[in-house]
């Protein structure tokens, strides 16, 4: 079975001004959603209390959310979790109050709703962690950028295609970031390591993209970049597609039969996937393209690289 | 042609019948168990096993299998009705010598175990437990160390006859400021304080009412003692939650200044945290030799001037006298090491305890001293249905040993074992005056949330990868049967690294496992692609075969260094789940590397290899 039965020759290459238009789009529109709406924080970030609470019967999200309030909670965000009998709550940091008294409050607050409540899970985090949380978060895709710009052009003995994969890795977390402001979907620590997971993968379809371009200019050193990057891309098209559907299948298992924790995960993993597809298709190789890569910035002397030995 | 080196075949042999082998105790599952380890610390032994087991057997609680394991015992349950009426029993019994613990143990038989072989351990939100944040308060620390510093500096210029008018530290510069009168004489104060300041930067300020010396730590020195302060809170911490007879309990370091407990099966965070956070004291005092010990316990009271303790760590009860040479505070260190006759632990106090112990010691030669060691704590208990606390205080007796000779603020307790010496440092040092520690995080998961999330995220994985497998063999035929076999013993693989490792499983982790099938997958199609290339250009199948594996190798390694990168910044820069994930994701490129590299071409030149004619490749 084969998803392209003949070569493809899409033009790629000669197209990009509507992928780059379309890429701006969406970019800009993601950068609009982040500074208006800005995103759902998981009390990973914010700090505060997070509380998981079971009831024995379903109930409703208002009920709940005005019994906490006349209870003396203090803006408290109530939303269903799983089931209608599952609902978690988060409170604002509070300095004061100890874990074992907020879920005591809770839990007193609720019972009026239904004798067998219970908290199953309670988290409190101060606000000066949450605050390091995102300062480390950031730090952590400031420095793979940068090592991986570094990697790259060691590699490919030339910035322009390092400079294409850093904008298409740095398009894609936009994106995904972009979806969870529309979304409001809540954006915790593990969906930072999902946007992390995402970067390599991209750069996985960069990289094998790249390792094409390089085979096809060292036997076509003569022939137009356009063309070669046109090539290149059709030839690795099989195998791109052929990888994602395959991480996909993975991705909306997790996505579907993982639970209400994973949840922001997978979403950020298949809109990942999807965006790294598409910018390492597109915007890598145009972006060098256009920077004016040629056979030379590669091959700088004639001698060739000798091919790495197999393990 | 196409061939293999034989020794890579024995090589990937090896590798997987191991990691099968390492695997394996994940598989079996887990029952209620009872986790049993004696109140004195000591470890248990086959004679507390039998003594345990034949008391279960007259009472008639049935278990399923009883196992020593480092050092305490675990009991193994069919039910967690079985487990419940075992613990009540025996901590009725034997409450005075043994503590237990409510866990789960796995159910790896005998000979897996005798290996050294364990399931991975998973992390809280899979098991559920507590998990506790502390942060040590490091400039208290350098804080203490100035005040030392401060008084010893007082001693030394009192002694040399030097007029000071004030001795004050500045915390913030890690400094200590002697302030001098006018008129004083700053050579003959510094000649004065050369040995006190040892190793300090010393240098002279003029003020306008005289002049001042100013001994700053080195940066060396202060990030010395924050060390040493959270070393210390560490071992206590550690001592602490052993004596809450958790299985499987975790203290570690975090960061620059911070502790990490947790405490898996845990769900009391209000006990936990009052145990944990015990005010502990040493006292020195000098043996009553006079007074008959025997007496005093028959009559229940000590001899004016004496105090009698019977909880000692030598079994004897001990009479002491009243008065306290040197107290915890005044400790500044306290190692075990190798002496002239053996094992020994070095003791150092303050200048102001040196001198009373040298007066101590110059008038009690050849006489007894021992060490007491205090710990406060709140017990919270329930009587009639209310909640009653209470402040106990224990004293311990942890050492008594003949002063030998004359000694101020340095001095050795020889005599003991290389474990006793140890045990004592460690005692000792969890006596003196700890640096303040508060908790900044908490959080507690319920065990019923954490097996849903297993249960969860394992059939996610099992319906992922049986839906990999199938498209892999629609889209690849017989080749997609190949990769399906490398992907399952990367998996193998993958696994029996995290189980030898010891690396706690989180959710983020098993995300990373389903991450890596991924990933695994893509080395193959790029081999697979790469094949498929070279037979419609015209290529005979055995060298299209070397030829996919060839052109596809540098692919496939920039393309996986990539994403080890970004694990390895994950893994350097994140904490908790979040490193947990990055380790999984670099082992898992590693193993999907190998598995996909090495074992596909394995495979597929058994099956294609040799000198036979191939008519084609069943690749799709």
């Amino acid at each position: 079975m084969e998803f392209f039965s003949n070569q493809t020759s899409f033009p790629f290459m000669s197209t990009r001004k509507w992928w780059y238009a379309l890429s701006g789009i969406l970019v800009v529109a993601s950068l609009a959603a982040f500074f208006t709406r800005g995103l759902n924080l998981a009390i990973d970030f914010t700090g505060g209390v997070n509380a998981e609470i079971n009831f024995s019967k379903s109930v409703d999200v208002e009920t709940v959310r005005q019994q906490l309030r006349s209870a003396g909670f203090h803006e408290p965000e109530v939303q269903t979790f799983g089931s209608s009998r599952d609902i978690v709550v988060r409170l604002p940091p509070d300095a004061k109050q100890a874990a074992g008294e907020v879920r005591a409050r809770l839990e007193g607050a609720l019972k009026g709703l239904d004798p067998s409540v219970q908290v199953a899970q309670l988290d409190v985090v101060g606000p000066q962690v949450g605050s390091e949380l995102r300062v480390s978060a950031i730090w952590a895709l400031g420095s793979t950028l940068v090592f991986i710009f570094l990697y790259l052009a060691w590699r490919f003995h030339t910035w322009r295609l390092s400079f294409g994969a850093i904008l298409a890795v740095l398009h894609d977390p936009i994106l995904v970031v972009g979806f969870f402001a529309i979304s409001q979907t809540s954006f915790d620590l593990p969906v930072v390591a999902a946007i992390l997971a995402v970067v390599g993968y991209s750069l996985n379809d960069t990289v094998v993209v790249f390792d094409r371009i390089r085979e096809r200019f060292e036997s076509n050193r003569r022939s137009p970049p356009a063309q070669v990057l046109d090539e290149s891309i059709n030839q690795t098209l099989s195998r791109t597609i052929m990888t994602k559907v395959v991480t996909s299948i993975v991705v909306v298992a997790l996505l579907f039969l993982g639970g209400p924790v994973l949840k922001g995960f997978s979403e950020a993993l298949l809109i990942g996937i999807v965006a790294g597809t598409y910018s390492s298709i597109y915007i890598s190789s145009a972006v060098a393209l256009d920077c004016g890569l040629t056979a030379e910035h590669i091959f700088p002397s004639v001698k060739k690289a000798v091919l790495d030995h197999l393990p | 042609m196409l061939e293999y080196a034989r020794w890579k075949y024995v090589l990937i042999v090896v590798v997987l019948l191991l990691a099968l082998l390492f695997a394996l105790p994940n598989f079996f599952g887990e029952d209620p168990a009872l986790q049993v380890a004696r109140k004195d610390h000591t470890a248990m032994a086959s004679g507390g096993q039998k003594q345990v087991e034949s008391f279960l057997a007259e009472h008639k609680l049935p278990y399923s299998a009883s196992y020593l394991d480092n050092g305490h015992l675990m009991v193994r349950f069919a039910s967690v009705a079985d487990q419940l009426a075992a613990r009540d029993a025996v901590n009725d019994k034997f409450q005075q010598d043994l503590i237990t613990a409510l866990s789960f143990a796995p159910r790896t038989p005998a000979f897996l175990r005798a290996l050294g072989l364990r399931p991975m351990p998973l992390g809280l939100d899979l098991r559920g437990g507590l998990y506790l944040l502390y942060q040590v308060d490091v400039n208290a620390a350098v804080g203490q160390a100035l005040e030392g510093y401060a008084q010893d500096t007082r001693r030394a210029l009192a002694t040399a006859g030097i007029p000071v008018k004030d001795v004050v530290t500045v915390p913030g510069a890690n400094a200590l400021r002697i302030v001098l009168p006018a008129e004083a004489d700053v050579k003959a104060a510094r000649a004065a304080l050369n040995t006190v300041l040892n190793g300090l930067t010393v240098s002279t300020e003029s003020l306008a009412s005289g002049s001042a010396i100013l001994a700053t730590l080195t940066p060396a020195q202060v990030r010395e003692r924050q060390d040493y302060a959270i070393q210390q809170n560490i071992t206590t911490l550690r001592n602490r939650v052993n004596e809450l007879g958790v299985s499987e309990p975790i203290v570690q370091r975090q960061g620059v200044d911070r502790i990490n407990v947790q405490l898996p099966g845990v769900q009391n965070s209000a006990e936990v945290k009052n145990t944990l956070g015990r005010v502990a004291t040493l006292e020195f005092r000098l043996e009553d030799m006079q007074s008959n010990v025997a007496e005093a316990v028959a009559s229940g009271r000590a001899p004016l001037g004496s105090k009698l303790y019977t909880h000692t760590r030598f079994g004897r009860p001990v009479l002491l006298k009243r008065e306290v040479i040197a107290t915890g505070d005044q400790l500044t260190n306290a190692t075990s090491g190798n002496g002239q006759e053996g094992p020994v632990v070095n003791i150092k106090l303050d200048a102001r305890a040196g001198d009373a112990m040298l007066k101590t010691t110059q008038a009690n030669l050849n006489k007894r001293m021992a060490v007491v060691l205090i710990e406060k704590h709140r017990e919270v208990s329930e009587v009639d249905g209310k909640k009653v606390t209470r402040d106990v205080t224990d004293e311990q007796v942890i050492n008594d040993a003949t002063i030998r000779g004359v000694f101020s603020n340095q001095f050795q307790i020889s005599g003991l074992t290389g474990g006793e010496a140890r045990d004592l440092a460690l005692l000792l040092r969890s006596g003196s005056l700890a640096t303040p520690i508060y908790v900044v995080e908490e959080r507690a998961v319920g065990p019923s949330l954490g097996k849903e999330n297993i249960r969860k995220g394992v059939t996610a994985l099992i319906v992922g990868m049986a839906g990999v497998f199938l498209f892999m063999i629609i889209y690849y035929h017989t080749f997609g049967v190949v990769a399906d076999l490398v992907l399952l013993a990367n998996v193998v693989l993958l696994t029996a690294l995290l189980s030898l490792m010891r690396a706690s499983l989180s959710l983020p982790g098993i995300a990373g496992i389903i991450l890596t099938v991924g990933m695994a997958v893509d080395a193959n199609v790029l081999i697979y692609e790469r094949i498929r290339e070279e037979l419609r250009k015209g290529v005979s199948p055995q060298a299209a075969i070397r030829a996919g594996f060839e052109k596809a190798f540098s692919a496939i390694a920039d393309s996986n260094i990539t994403t080890l990168i970004a694990g390895v910044v994950l893994w350097v820069l994140g904490t908790g789940p979040i490193k947990g994930f990055a380790v999984v994701l670099i082992l898992g490129i590693a193993t999907s590397m190998f598995t996909a590299l090495m074992g596909s071409r394995a495979l597929l030149t058994l099956m294609y290899g040799g000198r036979r004619k191939i008519a084609g490749l069943s690749i799709g």
